[in-house]
């Protein structure tokens, strides 16, 4: 079937076999940001905003985007809202393996265009759909709400 | 404590951004996966439904016959050859005793064949369609029966190193100190109890990933996301039979690993594919691969008998292990002599002996997981002390303030038992434990919540663990690095070790930065890549910054010698000494780095500015640890909420502040994980329930409980600059501190990890002190 469908800010139309998930398409595009963790929609590592809001791109079936508004890390990388959160999560040592990082910025973009201060508990809450093995979401947690009180000098 | 006899420090101990963090941030395609591959190759993998079985034919034609499948592997393709897939240095102290594909399967996982398709989907329909008919086989899943011998895992010959093999006994050690009966009959006071601690999955939130190709030199290339790519080659040389010197391995940055990533799990696989095909091949596992296929935290029972002294000193311990390694034995002898060699380190006894069997069962393989075996020994050591001090009413941190090792004694035990062959004398040189357990007493205010009344249907309690690891393995971790010069006084560092997403790169950065006098931004680190970095047994048994941390120190003070003596020729000066990026004659001549490295290669006195070394150690120092938990238990419901962990670390000298907090960070969910949410369960086949992160439940972002953690500055005059390892240390206290703090709570003695509801509401009418 063909889809179109709106990718960081790009139009995109394309041919699809409509079963194909979201997470293996983007991939395939070379979107390397979007990662792969589990297929079930357990990890979060293959976060992308859909007009706005965190979804698990493997759990989106091609034939669900037509129209829809996708955005990743490589769209937002050059903001600079993105670039103070980048910043805050290198100065805080946020960052680990980094395999769930993009994930979590992502999640954090889409809180902030929602609630531009959210409170600790607001934070967590969008935290808890990405896993992160490494951090314990110490550090994590401590650059979202430097990013939240508006602390961070990029 | 000691002193730092050192000059004052300006990069070393400093919070560094880490030198890869900028790729990491913006999501660059730095990882094993973000690569395409023309013509590549997508591979499956089936799995034996069964627990113990012989294939008795396995047909292929139907499957073949699918569009897109390209080849199919059984155990027909390879010749017999038994080997073991933990990554670990040469001669392996593993036994080896599985094949790349078997024609016996002995767990509910085990491989089958391989698939090999032109996309993923056209993989899996190729194992749906294969047709495997299987001679079912006894199958036991009970460690404490493995000994009987029915049925007997691995009775081929050819199999070496399994210490018994008629009865599944696949490793064992054996030591002694004193006289433990003498002890035992010194002693005032003798304890037993029994401790058991569960499988436990590394779920590192990358899976394991390899690809592989030919390149233009017909040489193989693998990427793969491994802790030990030195071993990945020698591995896949042997297994396959192909020219090492034909073989390269690339890490790129590693998605976490945990020792999940100290395997050789799919690498050998996705070479023999593309050897067969001539094409580039991957092979990613599932998660559910990762949770019942991959490796796991050996359980283990462990028996403690421990005597003690009018004191309350310890006089005599004697302590046996039963180790289940599930269907092989990678890491089976050397998990165990950590859980004998770090619980036997902490507190000095004259009497001590220790005796450990690691069996084989029908059931998923363990390996090696961050801590390796101690957090299974500090599990049953600390839930013991934690009795002895209840039942003789002292205070369970006075009680351990008497009988931990103290800096200047030896630790007799660790020359004994070593890690899979005799070890090297140990004493003590640098050692926090005292100041980790008082100032964790005040950070989660001890007096207070122990005291505090302990009635109605809440109850909170705080518990306490102490713990020792090691900094890397003596006498057996190497590590070697290379440093080169550039004009504008950048250096490249090419290193063997391997950067599991620890910092472990920005940490060498930091330590070469210290010797050379550069900023960090200066030092261009590479690492690894069997071509291009030397030789490193790899990263684990928390090596990383010990040993190739000592390597990256002599080869800059090597190189910086290099560049005062050039320094000196070009300014025609006799003597002089290095001063931030400057060399300074006596007699008033100065030359910046950029300047003699220019002229170096271009006009004067030519030559490339550079240096190698390698380090290793027959010290393994420990870093010691106090973990607090503050609990709280609702005694109608069973349930536990940890409401606070406080974490103390003596690591030596810290190299970079954030990343070593942030390593106790990340340990401290993965050992209450094991303790209360994350359970690998089997049912009467063997067959794993579990197998999505839905039931394998790991600590999110709201499951977290507050974290305080700590260091305790000490000096290590081993390490470089001080210091000591810390990647381990911090997993080894909060389950038993947990499991010590429900106890003060509740008076409900754990001994049987996990904590469930149920144990807690079933012994709570009969609390068994
Ligand atoms: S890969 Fe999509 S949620 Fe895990
Ligand atoms: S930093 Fe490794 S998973 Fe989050």
């Amino acid at each position: 079937m063909r889809v179109a469908f709106q990718l960081n800010g790009k139009p995109v139309e394309t041919e699809v076999e409509p079963g194909m998930n979201v997470l293996e398409f983007l991939r395939s595009l070379g979107v390397f940001s979007v990662k792969h963790g589990c297929d079930h929609g357990e990890c979060g590592s293959c976060t992308v905003l859909v007009d706005d809001k965190p979804q698990n791109a493997c759990l989106m079936l091609m034939g669900t985007l037509d129209g829809e508004r996708i955005e990743t890390l490589e769209g937002l990388n050059a903001r600079r809202r993105m670039e103070l959160m980048q910043a805050a999560f290198l100065d805080e040592g946020a960052i680990q393996c980094g395999y769930c990082t993009p994930a979590m910025l992502l999640a954090l973009e889409s809180l902030l265009r929602a609630n531009p201060k959210p409170d600790e508990a607001a934070i967590r809450e969008v935290f808890s759909g990405i896993y992160c093995r490494c951090t314990g979401y110490v550090k994590p947690m401590v650059a979202a709400k430097k990013v939240a009180l508006g602390e961070v000098d990029g | 404590m000691n002193s730092s006899p050192e000059k004052v420090l300006e990069r070393v101990g400093k919070i560094t951004r880490r030198v890869d963090g900028t790729a990491l941030a913006k999501g660059k395609p730095v990882f094993a996966d973000d690569i395409h591959l023309p013509e590549m190759l997508h591979l499956k993998i089936l799995r034996s439904p069964h627990a113990h079985a012989r294939i008795r034919e396995i047909r292929t034609e139907k499957a073949l016959k699918i569009s897109g499948v390209v080849l199919i592997l059984t155990h027909k393709d390879f010749p017999v050859h038994y080997f073991t897939t933990a990554g670990q240095g040469y001669p392996e102290p593993s036994p080896r005793d599985i094949r790349i594909l078997d024609e016996t399967v002995r767990y509910v996982g085990d491989r089958v064949v391989v698939v090999a398709a032109e996309t993923l989907a056209a993989a899996e329909a190729g194992l749906a369609a294969i047709e495997v008919d299987y001679d079912i086989l006894p199958a036991n899943f009970d460690p404490e029966k493995a000994q009987e011998g029915n049925p007997v895992l691995h009775p081929e010959t050819g199999k070496i190193d399994i210490h018994d093999a008629a009865h599944n006994v696949a490793s064992q050690l054996e030591a002694s100190l004193g006289d433990i009966q003498q002890g035992f009959e010194e002693s005032e006071w003798v304890f037993e109890g029994r401790y058991s601690t569960p499988y436990a999955q590394q779920a590192h939130i990358e899976p394991h990933i390899t690809l592989t190709w030919m390149d233009a030199d017909e040489r193989l290339v693998i990427r793969t996301s491994t802790q030990v790519p030195f071993h990945v080659r020698r591995i896949v040389a042997e297994v396959l039979d192909y020219p090492m010197r034909n073989i390269r391995v690339i890490k790129p940055r590693v998605g976490g690993a945990f020792g999940g990533k100290q395997e050789i799990l799919n690498e050998e696989l996705c070479a023999a594919v593309t050897l067969r095909t001539g094409r580039p091949a991957r092979l990613e596992f599932t998660r559910a691969e990762e949770l019942y296929a991959a490796r796991s935290r050996h359980p283990q029972i462990v028996l403690f008998k421990i005597g003690v002294n009018a004191d309350y000193t310890l006089n005599a311990i004697d302590m046996d292990i039963l180790e289940n390694c599930g269907a092989y034995g990678p890491h089976a002898l050397t998990v165990m002599s950590v859980t004998a060699q770090k619980a036997l380190t902490l507190y000095r006894s004259p009497h001590v002996h220790v005796r450990g069997q690691a069996v084989y069962t029908n059931l998923s393989v363990a390996g090696a997981y961050r801590g390796y075996g101690a957090p299974q020994g500090f599990f049953a050591l600390e839930s013991i002390m934690d009795e002895i001090a209840h039942a003789l009413t002292i205070d369970p941190i006075e009680f351990r303030h008497k009988n931990y090792v103290t800096t200047g004694e030896d630790v007799p035990i660790a020359k004994i038992l070593g890690e899979g062959r005799e070890g090297f004398p140990v004493v003590i040189e640098s050692t926090g434990m005292r100041e980790c357990l008082e100032e964790g007493k005040k950070l989660i205010d001890w007096e207070l919540l122990r005291t505090a009344e302990k009635s109605g249907p809440e109850r909170r309690g705080v518990g306490v663990a102490c713990a020792a690891q090691g900094s890397g393995i003596a006498g057996i971790d190497m590590g070697a690095v290379f440093i080169k010069m550039n004009e504008d006084a950048s250096f490249n560092l090419l290193l063997g070790a391997t950067d599991l997403g620890t910092g472990s790169d920005t940490a060498l950065a930091q330590i070469a930065a210290e010797v050379l006098e550069v900023p960090v931004e200066n030092i261009l680190v590479y690492s690894s890549d069997t071509d291009m970095t030397p030789f490193d047994t790899g990263a684990y048994a928390s090596s990383t910054t010990y040993i190739s941390g000592g390597a990256v120190k002599k080869a800059a003070e090597k190189l910086k010698a290099r560049i005062l003596e050039q320094g000196l020729i070009l300014l025609k000066e006799e003597s002089g000494r290095i001063d931030n990026g400057l060399v300074l004659g006596s007699n008033g001549g100065r030359i910046s780095y950029q300047e003699i490295c220019t002229r170096s290669f271009y006009t004067e006195n030519q030559t490339q500015l550079m240096a190698t070394a390698s380090h290793m150690s027959y010290d393994s120092p420990p870093p010691f640890n106090a973990t607090f938990a503050d609990v709280t238990v609702d005694v109608e419901t069973g349930l536990v909420r940890v409401n606070k962990i406080v974490s103390v670390t003596d690591a030596g000298q810290v190299i970079n502040p954030h990343m070593a907090a942030g390593q106790v960070e990340g340990a401290i969910p993965q050992s209450l994980g094991m303790a209360l949410s994350e359970f690998m369960i089997f049912d009467d086949t063997g067959t794993p329930v579990n197998t999505s992160f839905r039931d394998y439940h790991i600590f999110t972002a709201i499951d977290m409980p507050e974290i305080v953690t700590r260091f305790i500055h000490t000096h290590e005059p081993t390490g470089p600059f001080g210091a000591k390892a810390v990647a381990e240390i911090p997993i080894n206290g909060p389950a038993v501190a947990v499991t010590n703090a429900i106890f003060n709570a509740c008076g409900v003695r754990i001994r049987n990890l996990p904590v469930t509801p149920d144990k807690i509401l079933l012994k709570f009418t009969e609390p068994d002190l």
